[in-house]
Order: C-alpha cells, then sequence, then structure tokens
C-alpha cells in the first residue's frame, strides 16, 4: 500500500512538514517495495482551495494513509470521502515517520483541525 | 452621467463626499462598496426593498456521473475534488463558470443558485438610493458590484461610492463610469495612494479630477502635485473635530452651516468639470 | 507569533498603529498586506535585499494566427470578457472555459504578472511588501506569498506584524487565516462600529482569536459605549482605548513612529495596550507549547 507524507524537501532525512494544503513536497512510500518517490506539491500555488487541490493529488497518487501535522475541514471531507486514513505526525523525518507509522505509534486525526494551518506557527518572545 | 467617487487609501472621506454631492445634486447614489457599505448610514433611506444576488454552483447527478474526474481538472478553483466514491463541490470557491459542464461527458452537471449578497433600493433627500451587501464569508464582491449596477438608469446622473483601493472591485465600479473624483487626504499616504488611483483611471481612459478632504492648511504636496501633473483640483474640505464627530453621528454635513459652502462649492465646480447637467 | 492588524473601515489607524508596536517591539518582521495601498516603507527606511515578480490571475490569450473566428468562445464566456475575437483582461477570470470549447486550441489560460514582491531591510527589521501592477487582481494569493516571505525571518525576530487591507474580502481572509492572533482597530462611528462587526464575524467564521482596539475613542463615547458592549456580548477583549490626538496627524507628516512623541496622549495609550498585548502573546505561546509537547510525547 501507499502512505502520503507531507513534507519539507525530497530526501528521506527531509523534515515532515506540519502543513498539508501548501508543503512543498509529498513523500510517496510504496510499503511493497520499501521504496520512497518524492513529488511536488501542485497545489503551492493554489489561489485557494490548496487543501482540496493537495487531497485530490494524494487520490490521484492511490494512496491508503496520509501522514501529516494538520489538515483543514475541506481537505479532510474530500480525503475521508476516500477511505483515506490521516495520521499525526510531529517533528520527525521522513523516514522516521515511516518508521513511527509501522510501528502504531502515531495517532489517527479522526476530524478536521485548523483550517489554514500551514499559514505559519513560529513563535518567539516579544 | 455616472461618476465615480474613489480614494486609493482608505479612510479619506470618499462616502462622505459622495454622499454630500449626491444630496446637494441630486443625483443617485450607488454604494458600490459591497464589502462594507456605510453610505446609508448617512442617508436613512425609507422604503427599501431588496433582492438577492445569486451565483450559480453546479450539482452532479450521481446516477449519469462516472467519476471520471474530468470536473474537477477542469476547475481552475479547486472547487471540485474527485474521490473514488463521489464528487465534492466547495461552493465559495465556484466561480460559476460553468467549465465543468462543458467537459462532463455524460451530462451529470446541472446548476442551481446560491445567494452570495443582496441589492437594496430606497429613498431619502430627494434622491434614489441604492446599495449592495456582500454576505460575510463570501470571497467574490463582483457579482455584487455587477448586479448593483444594472439599476444604473442612464438617462439620470449617479454617483458611484467605490470600495477603497484599486483593484478589482473599484475597476468594476470605474467600468460604469463616465468621470471620476479622486478624494485624498493632504498626507504623504494620501498623495502615495493618489498617484496609484491616478495610474488606474489614466489607464482605463476616464477623465478625473481631485478634492481634498480633512485639509488643515497643508495642500501644497497635493497642490504641487496636481499642477505638475495637469490634474484639476476641484477644492479642499478643511478638518474640524466636529465634522468628525458629525459623521461619527451619521449626519450629512453639508446641511450644517459651517461646511455648507465647502461641499457646495465643489459640487459647482465638479458640475462645471465633467458638463454635468 | 503572528499578529495580523485589521479594521474593515478604511482610515481606523491600523497603519499607525501597526508601526508604533513594530517600534516598540524593537525586533519586529512586518509585512504590509494592505496592498492596494501600501504605506508602511514610508515609514522605514531601506534596502530592497530581494525583488521578485508575482504571477498569479491566469487570463486567456488568444493565439491569432489559429484563430477562425467562429465566435464560439464568446458564447460560454459568463464574465461578458470576450467580444470582437479578443479577450478583455480586466473581466477576464482564467476559467478556461473558452480554451475548452475553441474547436482550433486557440486559447490557452496564461498567469499574469500582477506585482512585484520586495523584502526590504529596514533599522527595524525585515519589511516584505509589495506593489502590484495598477487594476491588478489576485490579492489573496499574493497576500499569502508576502506572508510566507515575512515568515522566513521570524526565527531571529519577536514577532511579525500584518498590516491587513480594508474590507472583508479574500485579500483580508488570507491575512487572517492561521495568524496567531487579530486585533481590530475601531473608530467610534457608525460606519465604524458596522463595519468592526462584519470583519468580526469573519473572525469568528474562520476561529481566529480577535482583540479589538478604539482609536479616536473621545470623538463619540455614545458609540465607543456601544463598541464596548459589542465586545463584552461576543467575548472579544478590549486592549485599548487611544484618545483622539493632534500629535497623530504630526507623526504621519514627520514619517515618525507616534510612540516617538512620549508626551502624547494617543502614545502612552499605546504603551499601555503594548504591555497587555504583551501578556496575551505569552499565554498564547505558553498554551502552544503545550500542545506541542503532547504532540510530541506521541513520537
Amino acid at each position: 500500500m501507499k502512505i502520503g507524507v507531507s513534507s519539507t524537501g525530497q530526501a528521506i532525512s527531509s523534515s515532515a512538514d506540519p502543513r498539508f494544503g501548501r508543503c512543498s513536497h509529498f513523500a510517496i512510500y510504496d510499503t511493497n517495495d520499501n521504496s520512497y518517490r518524492f513529488i511536488s506539491n501542485n497545489a503551492q500555488q493554489a489561489g485557494g482551495g490548496a487543501g482540496i487541490a493537495a487531497a485530490q493529488q494524494m487520490i490521484d497518487e492511490d494512496v491508503e494513509i496520509i501522514l501529516t501535522g494538520n489538515m483543514g475541514p475541506n481537505a479532510y471531507n474530500v480525503i475521508k470521502g476516500n477511505g483515506i486514513k490521516v495520521f499525526r505526525i510531529g517533528a520527525a523525518t521522513i523516514e522516521k515517520a515511516i518508521q513511527l507509522f509501522r510501528e502504531a505509534k502515531l495517532e489517527e486525526i479522526s476530524e478536521a483541525g485548523a483550517a489554514h494551518f500551514g499559514m505559519g506557527r513560529r513563535w518567539g518572545g516579544i | 452621467m455616472n461618476l465615480c467617487i474613489l480614494s486609493g487609501k482608505g479612510g479619506t472621506g470618499k462616502t462622505t463626499v459622495a454622499v454630500n454631492l449626491a444630496v446637494l445634486m441630486q443625483a443617485c447614489y450607488f454604494d458600490c462598496d459591497v464589502e462594507e457599505p456605510n453610505g446609508f448610514i448617512f442617508l436613512r433611506p425609507e422604503h427599501i426593498t431588496a433582492e438577492k444576488v445569486f451565483v450559480e454552483y453546479p450539482v452532479i447527478d450521481s446516477d449519469k456521473c462516472t467519476l471520471c474526474g474530468q470536473c474537477a481538472r477542469a476547475c481552475q478553483y479547486n472547487a471540485l475534488a474527485a474521490t473514488k466514491k463521489n464528487i465534492m463541490l466547495f461552493p465559495t470557491l465556484c466561480h460559476g463558470c460553468h467549465a465543468c459542464e462543458i467537459v462532463c461527458d455524460p451530462g451529470a452537471i446541472t446548476y442551481l443558485p446560491r445567494p452570495v449578497g443582496s441589492v437594496e433600493k430606497g429613498a431619502a433627500h430627494g434622491v434614489e438610493c441604492v446599495r449592495g451587501i456582500m454576505n460575510v464569508g463570501e470571497h467574490m464582491a463582483v457579482p455584487v458590484i455587477r448586479q448593483l449596477l444594472r439599476n444604473l438608469n442612464i438617462s439620470k446622473n449617479n454617483i458611484l461610492d467605490a470600495a477603497p483601493g484599486t483593484s478589482c472591485n473599484v475597476v468594476n465600479t470605474l467600468r460604469r463610469s463616465d468621470a471620476a473624483v479622486i478624494v485624498t487626504e493632504p498626507t504623504i499616504f494620501g498623495l502615495h495612494d493618489m498617484s496609484i488611483a491616478v495610474e488606474l483611471l489614466r489607464q482605463m481612459n476616464i477623465p478625473f479630477a481631485v478634492v481634498i478632504n480633512k485639509s488643515q492648511n497643508n495642500d501644497a504636496m497635493i497642490q504641487k502635485y496636481c499642477s505638475e501633473n495637469r490634474i484639476k483640483l476641484l477644492g479642499s474640505i478643511p478638518y474640524a473635530k466636529k465634522a468628525a464627530e458629525a459623521y461619527s453621528e451619521g449626519q450629512i454635513i453639508s446641511k450644517l452651516p459651517e461646511f455648507h459652502l465647502s461641499y457646495a462649492s465643489i459640487a459647482d465646480k465638479v458640475q462645471e468639470a465633467f458638463s454635468w447637467n | 507569533m503572528e499578529l495580523t492588524i485589521i479594521s474593515g473601515k478604511g482610515g481606523t489607524g491600523k497603519t499607525m498603529i501597526a508601526v508604533a508596536l513594530a517600534s516598540l517591539s524593537n525586533n519586529s518582521v512586518k509585512a504590509d498586506c494592505d496592498v492596494d495601498a501600501p504605506n508602511l516603507y514610508l515609514y522605514f527606511d531601506g534596502n530592497d535585499i530581494k525583488k521578485e515578480s508575482f504571477y498569479a490571475a491566469k487570463k486567456a490569450v488568444i493565439d491569432s494566427r489559429f484563430c477562425t473566428h467562429c465566435g464560439i468562445c464568446s458564447t460560454v464566456c459568463r464574465f461578458d470578457a470576450i467580444y470582437d475575437y479578443k479577450i478583455d483582461e480586466i473581466n477576464c477570470e482564467g476559467c478556461g472555459a473558452c480554451a475548452l470549447v475553441c474547436p482550433e486550441k486557440a486559447i490557452s489560460i496564461k498567469p499574469q504578472k500582477s506585482a512585484d514582491i520586495f523584502l526590504t531591510k529596514t533599522s527595524n527589521g525585515m519589511l516584505s511588501r509589495a506593489k502590484m501592477t495598477v487594476g491588478s487582481d489576485g490579492s489573496g494569493k499574493l497576500i499569502t506569498q508576502l506572508r510566507k516571505n515575512a515568515r522566513k525571518y521570524l526565527e531571529d525576530a519577536n514577532i511579525l506584524i500584518i498590516d491587513g487591507s480594508p474590507g472583508i474580502g479574500c485579500p483580508v481572509i488570507s491575512s487572517v487565516t492561521a495568524t496567531d492572533l487579530v486585533l481590530l482597530v475601531a473608530e467610534p462611528t457608525l460606519s465604524g462600529i458596522n463595519d468592526l462587526q462584519r470583519v468580526a464575524e469573519l473572525c469568528r467564521h474562520f476561529g481566529i482569536p480577535t482583540l479589538v482596539c478604539i482609536n479616536k475613542y473621545d470623538i463619540n463615547t455614545n458609540i465607543t459605549g456601544d463598541i464596548k458592549n459589542y465586545c463584552a456580548e461576543q467575548g472579544i477583549t478590549l486592549v485599548g482605548e487611544i484618545p483622539f490626538d493632534e500629535t497623530v496627524m504630526k507623526s504621519i507628516n514627520e514619517l515618525k513612529p507616534i510612540t516617538s512623541y512620549e508626551n502624547s496622549p494617543a502614545s502612552i495609550a499605546i504603551l499601555r495596550m503594548w504591555e497587555k498585548l504583551k501578556e496575551i502573546v505569552k499565554a498564547i505561546q505558553q498554551r502552544k507549547i503545550k500542545e506541542m509537547d503532547e504532540n510530541l510525547g506521541l513520537c
């Protein structure tokens, strides 16, 4: 089966991206042959509906599982409608994320998170 | 004659000037700032009639749909997503273009209307008042502006109170305008943003003039810009805390003795500049 | 930490306050998302360290070499954007319907340049801004890019201050989605309270923590009272009440933050508001760290 992971880069050592709709790449991992493929996220350039476009891309890639940090309600409804399951990943590399999933250490996302989450969550003192 | 009042920068006094000119010149008032329409606060029109503004959205007949996903692929706005079980629609992203219908081979797509705003009409101070209101949460004001402006009676004189800025909302208002007045304030912001409006008007080939609002005897910067660029300056309305207070109460300021003269003079100059009948 | 400052109505003093807060924070990144009237850079002198073209809205382009003047394209266009076998770029929404039906495949949809984006290094920190080509659209996507560019510098700064645009449409939506905090700058006028309510509803729609400050509150104490009641009803925290102050006009003309004028009543009120803001920001950060820890705990 195929697993999609939102990624900040194109290597298995890249950090998983907590955003879904506007991450730069997706890692597609195939459990059959333990292989990784990286594809560019088409939704990055979308004017609107980025989450939807990214979800569509996952469907077109025949992915059955998605690993990401947060998924907005529109994308989540599209994914759920296709019977795809989503699991929450925190700070981890792509390789580590897959490992954690296989060890059943990830929590399934059972309802949509905040919309437009991927607009940045950093903080510092004032 | 359709006269558009615009500003580039928000808060310079577009609506104040537009409302007062409409009353003084007895012209129909159109509030084209459909995201935040304020003109009726001052005009307080009566006998209001309202009509909803609708846009179309696609409805897919699941009996005919083969789930080929062509519609989702054709949609430039990501308003459709094709899952293995059904086609999902996200209405607020839909522009109503019908591209999905064009590519649907089995002809599974029809359309239904959904409301995105309304157009209201009334009368006050002897003039017809019309405004558009976009529903909160909608992304596109243009369908509301277009329906609003279908009410323009070309045999009458109309004042079109535009949205702030210079992007598509304003452009769609200017498309129905014969002339324009830029309302600016005598600050560097006012000047900076006015120059953006000037560029737009020149590109659209619309004759225009300028009015300075909230003047504190510091018009020199704007005057210089206008004279260097051969732009007609119609007048200057003085800043006064009293004006701000009256405005805060929604008063028609030109009815106050202290301000009547400035506005009446500008109304005259507008009529002169644009050969208003 | 991202703070978006909007107002619904234009001219309430949003930019004046954004400039003051940026100045008080000492080390802030700024994003001027009022792309129709970008004024922040007038206050903050600096050098443009990056400039790039920004392409957004797609428009249809007819290749006249292949056009046979059959006119089918104009029959499907819903936006009155095709006449005389030419595309009206202002009306065209780039939907591609015409391209789909053209029997000669003479139409394509291409992204248009809608702005130049800049990263400007100022003495107060980085400023992300844009200059739109006149009459251009696509502001929502542009704002997303401006915020993205600014965010790269957030590691070294304390706060990202986003100066938003008036209204409640796409550009405003793009300024507030997934920001950490919204500060609504209200003015006590009938127009002001009307617009405040609409933009507050927008923030609630997107579930964003919202604060209000009332600028020029003493112009109309009745309406100031109404605004306070509205905030109490909606559970929105009032963080500041700034008096009408002629020094503000002076500060605009001299292009200095109002907080440079120590005795200015407006400046004093803004300082007080800043202290309150810092408390609120701290609370939000602590809550987020807690959430993050909980997430990491699962990994």
